[in-house]
């Protein structure tokens, strides 16, 4: 008995790695997350740093008037005016872009192209009909989705968690209570709530993130309850009644650790629905803001202009590699927590 | 002398490159009773069930010859056309082993249409025949009844109809009698000791139990760890067994060296007056709407356990003896009068004051798979008691305690030496090292009394003699009472001082051990015993 001890959920881990699709896969996605975090040091309209006549400037986190740099407005520079990179690159003047040197909403004015453009060296993966780079659109778009889509899992999660404990638990009249009013809650058609209320109130991230709360919690309330009615009869869960602990004590201790397993190999693919659904509402006109960067409003944009190949292709290759590694963590994550593997 | 019928040679058996049985020979000759008998893990089930090829993913080699065909070069279609036909099986819960879509009659023409070629017809009265000739009463009205409707017996007698509709000549019995209660084994093994002499059929027992085979078996393989370790007529490995494993085997009946003086006179503590304990049903129809029915799991119920000595409850499954545990744990709602060192449970739990009583009372369960947190290590799950009961120990204290704790049960040969198991997981013990955390963790809180429901009925023969042993030794030297919540005639002769027996929720008898097992006067009682014997 020699070999380090390792428990249950760090056995689980070392089989997840050893898929190394899945195993990858989290990584890839990881790392394109942490790089869309600083989306704005890799595409950016402003320059990161401008030295500019021995005075050092932070376009990025500061606006400067164009008369700063030698222009005639009193209004913010714009840095993709030809006459500004001159000025910008003259003498001892030097700055700093990012690779890509387009904001989501830069309209750029002097592009040589009419809009929507095909890709070009200016803008690589071409514009959308309003001359926005289709790029920052996406790296942008792929921001949004994905912490939306997090914090709409993470949303899910806790509701369904502690609403499935709570009736898998108690059982009884408490969950013929609960599972009616998830019926009744259930039935309620969705859809049409959303259209109804992005009339009613001004269309934001928020308010759809409490709306999708709203019904996403009820699928996994489900299963929690279903792994808190087998667990809560188990002989350790009784042998913790026997010792005196509280209900809240082998909740916490004993059955609550031992029914996350449907919880977390759903991670996955509640994400990719999540993603899935910000995109479909954003196509339909029905989700975010006007003006967010939004890989739905791009998919849309690609219907509208079908001969921009440009535009539908890039979203669909975002989406489609974005939603398989999330599929394939969400494989490699259910055969780790197979209970049927668990034991080899 | 003639060829055998089924001629193992050299068989290997490997997962994954793993080999789980290491060549072993053994023949069967036509009408002959085989019995393969070891502990869990041993092979004999994986050794039996690979000759059909009804293993997943073995890897076999080495030859089987059944009337001169080699079964495991045959091709998967080849052997089709012996499975269910020369070669029955039987599984050991008829339950799983039967489809619950399908009525059992149907499972059963399914078989007879197949292998024999009858007619729908034909093989609907056949049917009824096969069901009659294993006993089943009615069989014409249980042909059509579906496995759940019918009684463990019943399915099991069932699942032997269908194993015979094809008039095998070999019968593989994997574990027959296992799920089934002692009162019934007897009754099963009978009624295949009957058709096997009616058939002319050779039939291969695998199980762990000694009793099953001296009365049933002619010859007997023993296995340990995937070798053959010896194999002979019964009657003389049981008598002279040479193999050292053999000699453990047959030595494995649990020993008694409890304290047998009378108790002193005292307060019980454990009294039970009236005890009634009742579950709601739904009813049937339109009645079940409105109001609960009731199941009255134990039936006024009337006990006393003195400090030190130990009251055993013998019961099959269904009788209400699990459900008395419980009630005793104080985990169920009940009736009557229920005293634990003379406090009430129903007064303790309305005056708040049931956290102190639970210190007093204790349990171990029968599974120790289930009765441990997989995530939780053995220092979370041994010093849980001591956080709810002695919250003022430092992390240090409760550590120690831990460790005397797990040198107690005999985890641990020195305390001081205890610290490397602390951080382990359940699922790196056996099952009887499992069975003595869960001990040490009732232990640790000081009870007076224990609650062992089936303590060792999940454990091999010899683990369980030695658990037994532990349990006895705890009780010579702390003066601990138990209730022993048993379907085990044997743990009942070593254990307990005085004993109940229990049917359907009612207490039949009741008296000291030798006089119950000895001179049982309930007919209940005489068949448990004459059962065991």
């Amino acid at each position: 008995m020699a070999a380090a001890s390792l428990s249950p959920s760090r056995r689980a881990w070392q089989r997840f790695k050893r898929n190394r699709l899945g195993y990858w896969s989290l990584v890839i996605f990881c790392v394109l997350v942490v790089a869309s975090l600083f989306a704005e040091l890799l595409s950016n309209d402003r320059p990161l740093i401008v030295r500019y006549e021995g005075n050092t400037y932070f376009p990025m986190v500061q606006d400067y008037p164009e008369t700063t740099f030698g222009g005639d407005f009193e209004t913010t520079t714009d840095y993709l005016d030809p006459f500004i990179r001159e000025q910008l690159t003259r003498g001892n003047n030097w700055a700093v872009y990012a690779p890509n040197p387009y904001g989501p909403k830069t309209l750029n004015y002097f592009a040589k192209e009419p809009n929507p453009s095909a890709p070009t060296l200016d803008n690589w993966l071409g514009t959308d009909d309003r001359g926005r780079d289709l790029l920052a659109q996406l790296i942008y778009g792929f921001r949004v989705s994905v912490l939306f889509a997090l914090a709409l899992t993470f949303i899910g999660v806790v509701l369904g968690v502690i609403t499935g404990a709570i009736q898998g638990f108690f059982g009884g009249k408490t969950d013929l209570v609960f599972q009616r009013f998830i019926e009744i809650w259930g039935s309620m058609p969705e859809l049409y709530l959303l259209i109804i209320f992005s009339a009613v109130f001004a269309p934001s991230i928020s308010l759809l993130l409490i709306l999708l709360s709203l019904f996403g919690w009820m699928g996994l309330s489900d299963y929690v309850r279903a792994e808190f009615l087998r667990n809560r009869q188990l002989d350790y869960v009784r042998a913790a009644r026997a010792l005196g602990l509280s209900n809240a004590q082998i909740i916490w201790r004993h059955v609550l650790p031992n029914s996350l397993t449907p919880v977390v190999t759903f991670l996955p693919f509640r994400m990719s629905a999540a993603i899935l659904a910000l995109t479909s509402l954003d196509f339909l006109g029905l989700g975010v803001p006007p003006g967010t960067p939004s890989l739905g409003e791009l998919l849309s944009q690609g219907k509208n202009n079908i001969d921009a190949w440009w535009i539908s292709m890039s979203t669909f290759a975002v989406l489609v590699i974005t939603l398989l590694l999330l599929t394939f963590m969400g494989d490699a994550l259910r055969d780790a927590l197979d209970p049927r593997k668990a034991e080899k | 002398m003639t060829a055998p019928l089924l001629q193992v040679q050299n068989l290997q058996v490997a997962f994954n490159g793993q080999p789980v049985v290491h060549g072993i020979d053994f023949s069967i000759a036509a009408g002959e009773k085989l019995a393969l008998v070891g502990e869990s893990g041993s092979g004999k089930t994986v050794s039996a069930l690979s000759l059909l090829r009804l293993v997943h993913n073995a890897e076999v080699t080495g030859s089987a010859l059944l009337a001169g065909r080699d079964l495991l070069q045959m091709t998967e279609h080849q052997l089709r056309g012996v499975r269910g036909d020369e070669v029955a099986v039987i599984f050991q819960e008829p339950m799983t082993a039967l489809n619950p879509l399908y009525t059992v009659g149907d499972q059963i023409a399914e078989v007879l249409q197949l292998k024999k070629g009858l007619t729908a017809g034909q093989a609907r009265s056949a049917t009824v025949e096969l069901l009659a000739s294993t006993g089943i009463p009615e069989p014409a009205r249980r042909a059509g009844a579906y496995p759940h409707q019918l009684s463990g017996g019943q399915r099991q007698r069932a699942m032997i109809a269908m194993a015979l509709a094809s008039n095998p000549k070999l019968l593989l019995a994997d574990e027959p009698t296992t799920a089934l209660d002692v009162s019934l084994r007897g009754q099963i093994l009978d009624l295949l000791a009957d058709l096997q002499r009616q058939h002319g059929m050779a039939v291969l027992l695998i199980t762990h139990d000694l009793n099953l085979v001296r009365r049933f078996a002619d010859r007997v393989a023993v296995m340990e760890r995937g070798h053959l370790v010896e194999q002979g007529g019964v009657a003389e490995v049981f008598a002279s067994p040479q193999h050292a494993y053999t000699r453990m085997l047959l030595a494995s009946k649990p020993g008694r060296d409890v304290v047998e003086a009378p108790a002193e006179a005292g307060e019980p503590v454990l009294q039970a007056r009236g005890l009634r304990v009742s579950y709601p049903v739904p009813l049937p129809g339109l009645r079940g709407w409105f109001k609960k029915g009731e199941f009255v799991a134990v039936q006024g119920a009337d006990l006393d356990i003195p400090p030190g000595r130990t009251l055993g409850v013998i019961g099959e499954s269904g009788s209400g003896k699990s459900t008395l545990a419980l009630a005793a744990l104080g985990l169920l709602p009940h009736g009557g009068r229920l005293r634990v060192t003379g406090t009430d449970w129903n007064e303790a739990q309305n005056s708040g004051q049931s956290r102190a009583l639970r210190q007093r009372i204790q349990v171990v369960f029968q599974d120790p798979f289930s009765s441990l947190s997989p995530r939780m290590t053995v220092e979370q799950i041994v010093g849980e008691g001591l956080l709810v009961h002695e919250p003022g120990l430092s992390a240090a204290q409760r550590r120690e305690r831990v460790v005397v704790a797990l040198a107690d049960v005999g985890l641990v040969d020195d305390p001081r030496h205890g610290g490397d198991w602390l951080q382990r997981y359940p699922h790196e013990f056996s099952g009887g090292q499992r069975q003595r955390l869960a001990i040490a963790r009732a232990l640790i809180v000081g009870p007076q009394l224990l609650v062992l429901d089936e303590p060792t009925s999940a454990l091999d023969v010899t683990v369980q003699k030695q658990v037994l042993a532990l349990l006895q030794r705890l009780q010579r030297e702390r003066g601990l009472s138990y209730l022993l919540i048993t379907h085990d005639v044997d743990v009942i002769a070593a254990m307990a001082h005085e004993v109940v027996v229990m049917k359907d929720g009612a207490l039949l008898e009741r008296g000291h051990v030798d006089r119950v097992l000895q001179h049982p006067q309930h007919p209940y009682t005489q068949a448990l015993v004459r059962a065991a014997a």
